[in-house]
């Protein structure tokens, strides 16, 4: 362990490379964004090599009574490791696709970038009910002005789903928090993820926090903001989106719903399983006719995302892992995708898929790099989506085949509309002379793309640098989950093969649950 | 009786009526000219007057002690918490009033005179310990608040809101007068310890409830919570803009107090009787803030129908007639009184190259290019006022809610937060406005060096940092709300 703050030091330095480009030309601006974010990424890195895993389940924590009603408190386990690696790790890639796209208003733009930096990570950090409320509702303000200021056409109107649905989803959850603070008389995150709350309770408190998570996830059907912000979100905007803000709800799911309602995430499951395969099912289908290559993305996200819930709420190691594994695949390869798209839309400025074709012929960098990315996002093994999606269908598959038959399809789907975007945009004849004259990647290109390319690939091949420093967090969570966890399909078959035996040990974990 | 003490005790009311009754002499011999000395005489005198009420603010906890003049005045901590907000907004009215009038020449020496005759009048309503005299409290300062309204003489609009608010306000008192009278009809007292008394915690008579929901109903016209609020967006929008200030922040700081002591006071042994009113009201006031906002253009009537909607928000916090729910109030009007302080000097700041106030929302457009200051200003007070963290205006509702949960009101809480999204759509309209849309360039001319100092306290004090300030606030909330209760 380092002496230093380390956590809120990760919070403090895009804060104030906020402040210096807000008021800094763009040339500066984007320099300070740039420092800052890669400052953030060094500390992320010197996080992660003190990190002891196996060690103490909350580390590097910090605490300053510095309010009323709440307090500053910090610390992460490893599931939130894993994720602020993911943060700093997609910043510095984000500023730099902004670096030629933005052209008005540059100073304000990567200070909303930098003050996004600060609240992700402060969401990941928080330790208190409240200070993790204010950090999670905080991101409304910048998401709001990045895609109604840089957005696209239609950014209005996106602005304001954005806004109001997210805004919607958490007024809920702040009165499910006051009351568990009230309940519980701390507000302290590790207590409460100990902390029995009634049964009666348990069900309007999931319920509150579901539709704060549900909405942040998305899932469907509250996912209709998400296209919308995407696709007029401005390409760092929509990594971000994607790699980062999602993957809040999940964080969510696991930080709060699972551990401090267990009894109640179980028995909302089937509704939790019947939301996520409806996803898979119907928004990898609406992937399949878009023209617009961001909308296509963006739907395939909430397929992914769907995963990531059927894998949650499968009460079990591999459902977990899984799930925290696919969050942390998607954030990178949609994030990708998302750049993948930024690099043809700089040139032609137009995001339908028809206008494009051929680019194998002209940019054949570029169309390897897609092409990873494609089969990241398919789930191809070797590369990291492969490993998540695996181990959450196997873990659902324990609890209920038919929802793990449904969500598998979602891969075939998935398979489907992403082979067909990549064959309609690298593939083919060159119809249009202006994008067969586009320029393959250029420098800066490369400096983001392979950094990802890299990432993806390690994610596949050797997952276990990413799972090691959650595995105790995750079978802690276990353990919690373990009281409530429904009976399911794995256990009813053994059941009918060992007969009695079995049924004495069933009634045994019956009465365990009273 | 030895009058000695009660006469210490109400030095910040003996300070300013004397220094009013001078100042009054200096403008009739002084004229129109000497208005700008007076207006800083006035200030000078609110700010001895707050030193001389801030003593309270910690000590005074515990009933008898503080009573002045046979328990018609109460000099306690929650008075000085109140003052304390009041003078605040008297005193900026005063130094952004005379820049305003000035323009069109109208700035008058009574003007600053009347500010100090309301603020008074708002100090012993605040301190009532007695129907009568909280009647005369209430009475003093609507008087002169009729006259502010109607300020600007040549403009019919401010001479219609002054007669709209002198014929609806007059309204108010008479039912507020009739409510008193049959209170006292019904327990034979006027001040606030014999009804208590005489109430007890049984079941209320059929005169007395009548008389209680006059009050009650008397006091919320003055609060302008729904459904008493129709007269406030059109004298907001009327009365010249310093006067809009004053109203938004000062009288409504006033009222507030005053319901909650004769709620939490008065008729504090019968919570069950007006809790329901109170309850109504609040979400009534929420539901119709919001809603009511959605389809303004006017600025002024946007910040109006804002103002109805935060009422709503504190009510909740009154409906708890817990403590901790009183404190909350406390601490949410020292935030919105700031919140409307900030944003009522943008408006100020706003007129065009002839010098004509804009107050039209679609002529912000694109502010943020071209006044970026003055954007980025209104865009704090407008995500503040919506309640959305990390800006201050999220502590206020923060406590409220939290003392709501705390008194089991979690379904008043829940209606009440989701139609706080309702509200949150009309304020990022107007951020959408001044950020996202085509430059209008409207607004031209810059402000006063005073309004800048006002708008960087306010901001700084609503910007995250604001929350530095959380538990001073919740203490001195916390003391005022404990007086109220006469704990300690």
């Amino acid at each position: 362990m380092t002496g230093l703050p380390l956590l809120s030091l990760m919070l403090l330095v895009p804060l104030v490379g906020a402040v210096i480009s807000l008021v800094s030309a763009r040339e500066t601006a984007r320099m300070v964004a740039l420092i800052a974010t890669l400052i953030d990424l060094a500390l992320g890195l010197v996080l992660w090599m003190h990190y002891d895993i196996g060690g103490a389940q909350w580390q590097f924590q910090e605490h300053a009574d510095l309010f009323t009603g709440f307090s500053w408190k910090l610390g992460i386990d490893g599931i939130a490791l894993t994720l602020i690696a993911l943060t700093v790790f997609l910043m510095p890639i984000c500023i730099g696709a902004s670096w030629n796209a933005i052209e008005k208003r540059a100073g304000e733009y990567y200070a909303a970038f930098l003050f996004m930096e600060t609240l992700m990570i402060g969401v990941f950090t928080a330790q208190d009910l409240f200070l993790f409320y204010i950090m999670f509702e905080a991101g409304l303000i910048p998401m709001y002005l990045i895609i109604g200021i840089w957005g696209g056409a239609e950014r209005i109107y996106a602005s304001y789903k954005f806004f109001l649905y997210t805004l919607l989803g958490s007024v809920l959850m702040l009165i499910a928090m006051f009351w568990m603070a009230n309940e519980a008389g701390t507000t302290d995150i590790p207590t409460l993820m100990q902390y029995d709350f009634p049964t009666s309770a348990q069900t309007w408190l999931f319920l509150a926090f579901f539709a704060s998570f549900a909405v942040k996830m998305p899932m469907w059907p509250v996912h209709t903001w998400l296209p919308d912000a995407h696709v007029q979100a401005p390409t760092a905007g929509s990594v971000i989106l994607a790699g980062v803000l999602l993957k809040m709800g999940g964080y969510g799911f696991i930080r709060f719903s699972l551990p401090m309602f267990p009894i109640a995430s179980a028995h909302f499951a089937p509704l939790v399983w019947g939301l996520s395969i409806a996803a898979v099912v119907i928004t990898s289908l609406i992937a399949l006719v878009q023209h617009d290559m961001k909308k296509l993305i963006a739907y395939s996200s909430v397929a992914h995302m769907a995963i990531v819930t059927v894998g949650l709420f499968a009460f079990n190691r591999q459902g977990l892992e899984g799930s925290m594994v696919v969050m942390l695949s998607h954030g990178l390869v949609a994030g990708a995708l998302f750049l993948a798209v930024g690099v043809i839309y700089d040139r032609l400025h137009t995001r339908e898929i028809a206008r494009y074709g051929g680019l194998a012929i002209n940019m054949p960098y570029y169309a390897l790099f897609f092409l990873l990315f494609t089969m990241a996002s398919i789930g191809l093994p070797g590369t990291s989506g492969f490993v998540g999606e695996f181990l959450s269908l196997l873990g659902i598959y324990q609890q209920s085949s038919l929802v793990a038959l449904i969500s598998t399809t979602g891969i075939i789907l998935g398979a489907a509309y992403m082979l067909y975007l990549y064959r309609r945009v690298v593939f083919g004849v060159q119809k249009h002379a202006d994008a067969a004259a586009m320029p393959d990647l250029d420098m800066r290109e490369w400096a983001m793309m392979a950094p990802m390319a890299v990432a993806v690939l390690w994610m596949g091949v050797y997952p276990e640098t990413f799972m090691a420093p959650m595995r105790k967090d995750i079978g802690t969570l276990e353990a919690r989950v373990a009281i409530a966890k429904p009976r399911g399909d794995a256990d009813v078959k053994t059941f009918a093969r060992n007969g009695a035996a079995t049924a004495v040990a069933l009634n045994l974990h019956a009465q365990g649950v009273k | 009786m030895n009058m000695l003490p009660s006469l210490l005790s109400i030095a910040a009311e003996e300070l300013i009526s004397s220094a009013t009754l001078v100042l009054l002499l200096w403008a009739a011999w002084g004229g129109d000219k000497a208005a700008r000395a007076i207006s800083i005489a006035a200030f000078a005198v609110l700010v001895a007057a707050a030193a001389l009420a801030m003593p309270a603010l910690a000590g005074g906890i515990g009933g008898h002690a503080t009573l002045a003049f046979d328990g018609h005045l109460k000099m306690d901590a929650f008075a000085a918490f109140a003052k304390l907000l009041i003078y605040l907004g008297a005193g900026v009215t005063l130094v952004i009033a005379p820049a305003f009038f000035d323009r069109s020449n109208e700035m008058r020496a009574e003007f600053p005179l009347l500010v100090l005759l309301a603020a008074l009048g708002m100090g012993i309503m605040v301190s009532a310990n007695d129907m009568l005299t909280l009647y005369i409290g209430l009475e003093l300062n609507s008087l002169a608040a009729y006259v502010l309204a109607a300020f600007l003489r040549s403009d019919g609009r401010s001479a219609e809101a002054g007669l709209k608010y002198f014929v609806l306000g007059s309204l108010a008192s008479g039912i507020l007068l009739y409510g008193i009278s049959l209170t006292y009809g019904f327990t034979g007292t006027t001040s606030f310890d014999g009804i208590r008394a005489a109430l007890g915690v049984g079941a209320l008579s059929i005169g007395a409830t009548f008389g209680m929901v006059f009050v009650l109903v008397g006091l919320g016209f003055k609060i302008s919570a729904a459904p008493f609020h129709m007269w406030t967006p059109d004298v907001y929008e009327g009365a010249p803009a310093p006067v809009t200030t004053f109203f938004a922040t000062a009288p409504k700081a006033a009222a507030l107090a005053l319901l909650m002591r004769v709620s939490l006071d008065a008729f504090g042994g019968q919570p069950g009787a007006w809790q329901q009113i109170v309850v109504f009201s609040a979400l009534l006031s929420v539901v119709i803030g919001a809603l009511g906002a959605i389809g303004q253009d006017n600025i002024k009537r946007l910040l109006a129908y804002s103002s109805i909607n935060n009422v709503g928000f504190m009510l909740i916090g009154l409906a708890t007639g817990t403590p901790a729910g009183a404190s909350a109030m406390l601490v949410y009007l020292a935030i919105y009184v700031v919140s409307s302080v900030a944003a009522f000097v943008v408006v100020l700041q706003m007129r065009d190259a002839q010098g004509a106030a804009v107050e039209s929302i679609a002529d912000l457009g694109g502010l943020s290019r071209t006044r970026p200051g003055l954007a980025a200003v209104l865009a704090v007070v407008m995500f503040s006022l919506a309640g959305i963290p990390p800006l201050f205006g999220f502590w206020a509702k923060f406590v409220i809610f939290q003392a709501a949960v705390q008194a089991h009101l979690v379904v008043l809480a829940g209606i009440a937060i989701a139609a706080s999204v309702i509200g949150a759509f009309y304020y990022i309209k107007v951020v959408k406005v001044m950020y996202f849309d085509d430059v209008a360039d409207k607004v031209r001319g810059g402000g006063t060096f005073a309004n800048t100092v006002l708008l960087a306290a306010s901001t700084l004090f609503l910007s995250p940092l604001g929350y530095l300030l959380t538990r001073w606030l919740g203490t001195l909330a916390g003391n005022a709300a404990a007086a109220l209760f006469r704990l300690g």
